[in-house]
C-alpha cells in the first residue's frame, strides 16, 4: 500500500535526520531550515495541483518570521508564538488571496511576485520599525515557559519543525484526497465546468491559497527560531524562486517530495558553496537541469522507481 | 401539466449575426424536448442563455416561475438547472469513476476536507451512474484516454448526477458510435424518465428525434420556425426543405 510506505519513508527519514544531527551537530541548522522550507513548499505543491505557480510565497514565511521577532519581546513563549505566526500569515493570505485567486497562470504568478517585493520594500525602507536590512533580532524565548538557551532553542526549532512537517504532510494528504484537494486539479484541467457544477473554482483554489499560507506562517516561525535573526532578504524574490525551485526538484506526486526537494538543496548548497565558494548558483542550476531533464516527476519520482524496481527483483523466483 | 421552463422575447446579437431574434417557448414539465435546426441557428446560444453563460439583450427566462436571467451558471445549477456540452467537458486528469464522483460530491458536500472522495456512498451512486451508461468496462480508465464517444457520455452522466429537474444537452449523440447509438440514447431517455427529468436537446439525427422527443422546435436563424410533435413537425415540407432536406439528398452519398 502506497500510504504505508510513505509513512515508512517518512519515519526512517525523521530518524535519520536526529541520528545525523547528533553525530553531525552542524547540520542540525541545515536540516531545521530546509524542514521550514519543506513546510512552505508543500503549500506551493498543493497550488502547483492547480497549475497555478506562486513566484512570491518567501512573502508569508517572512511575515510569519516578522511577526515572531516582533512579538518575541512582549509574548516569549515559543508555543504562542506559532500559532501567532500562522494567524497572521493565514490573515495575510486570505486577504491577498481573495485578490489573486481571480486570476490565474503568468498573472497568478506575478501578481504574488509584486505583492511580495512590496513587502520586502516596506522591510528594508522603514528602517525606525524593522531596522531595515540588519533585520532583526530575536528576543530570547521560551519553550512551556523555561527560557531557551541558543542551545535548548535550536533543539526547540528542530523538534517543532519535525512534529510540523509530520501533522501537515498528513493533513495536505488527506486534504488533496477530498474533493476540494481534486477540485484543484479539475481547475487545471477544466475550470468552466467546476461552475456548471455548481462549485466556485476561485473559492477551490482561495482555500488552497489561504492553506499555503498558514503553512508558510508556520515555516517562518521555524526559521526565525532557528536563525534567531529575520531580515528583509526572507521575503526577496530570489527566496520565493528557491521556493518553487525545491517544489520542482522534490517533485509534485508526493507530500514528502517537497521535504526531499528541500533536503536536497540545502545539502547541495552547502556542499557546493564549501567547494566552490563563487559558483555554487551554477552546482545548483545544473542539478536542478539533471533533474528536469531525466527525471520530470523530481527526486520523489526517483526514489519511487528504485523502491519499485527493488520490489520487481524481489518478487522474481 | 405545469411549464418548466419559460422563455419570452429572447434577443442576443453576436456583431451582425441575430443568435436570437425574438424566442418564444415553453418547455412542459417532464417532455423531452428536442431543439434541431441548422448551423448557427442559435440552438446552443439559446443553451448558454438558459445556463447563465450567456445573458440575452433582452427577454426573459423563468425556471419554475422565477426569474434566470443575470444568474450566475453556479446559482442557476443550484436551482436544478444542468447541462452537458457538445464538446465533452470533463476533467482530464481524472478517471471516469473520479468525474461523476466529483459531481455528486458537488450536490451532496464539496467542501468537506476531511472526507475522501471516494468516500463508500459517493463511490456507490458513482458506480451506479456509470453502470447506467454502460461505461463500468472503462470506469478507472482516465478520462484523456477516452474516444469521443465515452467522453460525451461520461459528460452527460456527470450532468445527470447533479439530480437537476432540468437538463440541456447539446448534441448527446455526436461522436457516440452509430451502431450504439439508439442503445445509448434508449438507456438515457430511461434514466431521465424515471428520475422524472425535464429534458431539452439539441439533436441532428432525426431518428433519435423521433423516437424520443415528445415535440420538437425548429430554430431558424435565431427564431423558432415550427414547434409540435415529431410527426407533425418531422413532415412539415417547410422543415424538410430547410433542415432535413440536404440531410435526405446527402444520405446516400453517405452510405455509399
Amino acid at each position: 500500500m502506497m500510504r504505508a510506505r510513505e509513512i515508512l519513508v517518512a519515519a526512517v527519514a525523521a530518524a535519520a535526520i536526529l541520528l545525523l544531527t547528533l553525530a553531525v551537530p552542524w547540520l542540525r541548522f541545515v536540516f531545521t531550515i530546509a524542514i521550514a522550507k519543506g513546510i512552505t513548499v508543500l503549500g506551493i505543491l498543493v497550488l502547483l495541483r492547480a497549475g497555478q505557480v506562486s513566484f512570491g510565497h518567501a512573502l508569508y514565511l517572512s511575515f510569519g518570521a516578522y511577526i515572531v521577532a516582533f512579538a518575541a519581546p512582549f509574548c516569549p513563549e515559543a508555543l504562542l508564538l506559532l500559532p501567532l505566526a500562522a494567524l497572521g500569515a493565514t490573515l495575510l493570505g486570505l486577504v491577498i488571496g481573495l485578490f489573486v485567486s481571480r486570476y490565474r497562470d503568468i498573472f497568478f504568478g506575478m501578481l504574488n511576485l509584486a505583492l511580495s517585493m512590496v513587502f520586502y520594500s516596506t522591510l528594508e525602507k522603514f528602517y525606525s520599525i524593522t531596522h531595515g536590512t540588519d533585520g532583526i533580532r530575536l528576543a530570547r524565548t521560551t519553550f512551556l515557559g523555561m527560557t531557551l538557551t541558543p542551545e535548548t532553542q535550536a533543539w526547540t526549532a528542530l523538534g517543532l519543525a519535525l512534529l510540523l512537517a509530520a501533522v501537515f504532510a498528513i493533513l495536505v494528504r488527506i486534504y488533496l484526497e477530498s474533493p476540494m484537494g481534486h477540485g484543484l486539479s479539475a481547475i487545471k484541467t477544466r475550470e468552466a465546468r467546476l461552475e456548471f457544477m455548481g462549485i466556485s473554482a476561485q473559492r477551490v483554489l482561495l482555500a488552497a491559497y489561504v492553506l499555503s499560507a498558514f503553512m508558510a506562517g508556520c515555516g517562518g516561525f521555524i526559521v526565525a527560531m532557528a536563525t534567531r535573526q529575520v531580515t528583509p532578504s526572507l521575503a526577496y524574490w530570489t527566496a520565493s524562486g528557491e521556493l518553487v525551485f525545491i517544489a520542482i526538484l522534490g517533485g509534485t506526486g508526493s507530500v514528502l517530495g517537497p521535504f526531499l526537494g528541500a533536503i536536497a538543496y540545502e545539502l547541495t548548497r552547502v556542499y557546493a558553496a564549501a567547494l566552490f565558494a563563487e559558483g555554487w548558483q551554477m552546482i545548483l542550476g545544473a542539478v536542478l537541469l539533471l533533474v528536469i531533464l531525466f527525471a520530470p516527476g523530481g527526486l520523489w519520482s526517483i526514489l519511487r522507481r528504485m523502491a519499485r524496481q527493488r520490489v520487481g527483483r524481489d518478487a522474481r523466483p | 401539466m405545469s411549464v418548466c421552463l419559460s422563455a419570452r422575447g429572447l434577443h442576443l446579437a453576436f456583431g451582425g449575426v441575430r443568435a436570437a431574434d425574438g424566442i418564444d417557448l415553453d418547455v412542459m414539465t417532464g417532455e423531452f424536448l428536442a431543439i434541431i435546426g441548422p448551423n448557427g441557428a442559435g440552438k446552443t446560444t439559446f443553451i448558454n442563455m438558459t445556463t447563465g453563460y450567456l445573458k440575452p439583450l433582452a427577454g426573459s427566462i423563468t425556471f419554475s416561475g422565477q426569474s434566470i436571467i443575470g444568474l450566475t451558471p453556479r446559482r442557476i445549477v443550484e436551482l436544478g438547472i444542468a447541462r452537458s456540452f457538445q464538446l465533452p467537458q470533463v476533467f482530464l486528469e481524472h478517471s471516469v469513476l473520479e468525474n461523476v464522483a466529483l459531481a455528486i460530491a458537488a450536490r451532496t458536500g464539496f467542501w468537506k476536507p476531511s472526507r475522501p472522495l471516494l468516500s463508500p456512498d459517493v463511490a456507490a451512486e458513482a458506480h451506479d451512474i456509470i453502470a447506467k451508461f454502460g461505461l463500468a468496462d472503462i470506469a478507472d480508465r482516465g478520462a484523456d484516454t477516452l474516444n469521443e464517444g465515452a467522453r460525451k457520455l461520461t459528460d452527460i452522466a456527470m450532468a445527470l448526477a447533479l439530480r437537476p429537474r432540468l437538463l440541456l444537452m447539446d448534441e448527446p449523440t455526436s461522436g457516440v458510435a452509430a451502431a450504439d447509438k439508439m442503445e445509448v440514447v434508449a438507456t438515457l431517455a430511461r434514466v431521465l424518465r424515471e428520475a422524472g427529468v425535464t429534458a431539452v436537446f439539441v439533436e441532428h439525427d432525426m431518428e433519435v428525434v423521433d423516437r424520443f422527443a415528445d415535440r420538437v422546435a425548429v430554430w431558424s436563424q435565431g427564431r423558432i420556425s415550427a414547434l409540435g410533435t415529431p410527426g407533425a413537425v418531422l413532415s412539415d415540407p417547410r422543415v424538410q426543405r430547410d433542415v432535413i432536406g440536404t440531410r435526405l439528398v446527402e444520405a446516400p452519398h453517405a452510405s455509399a
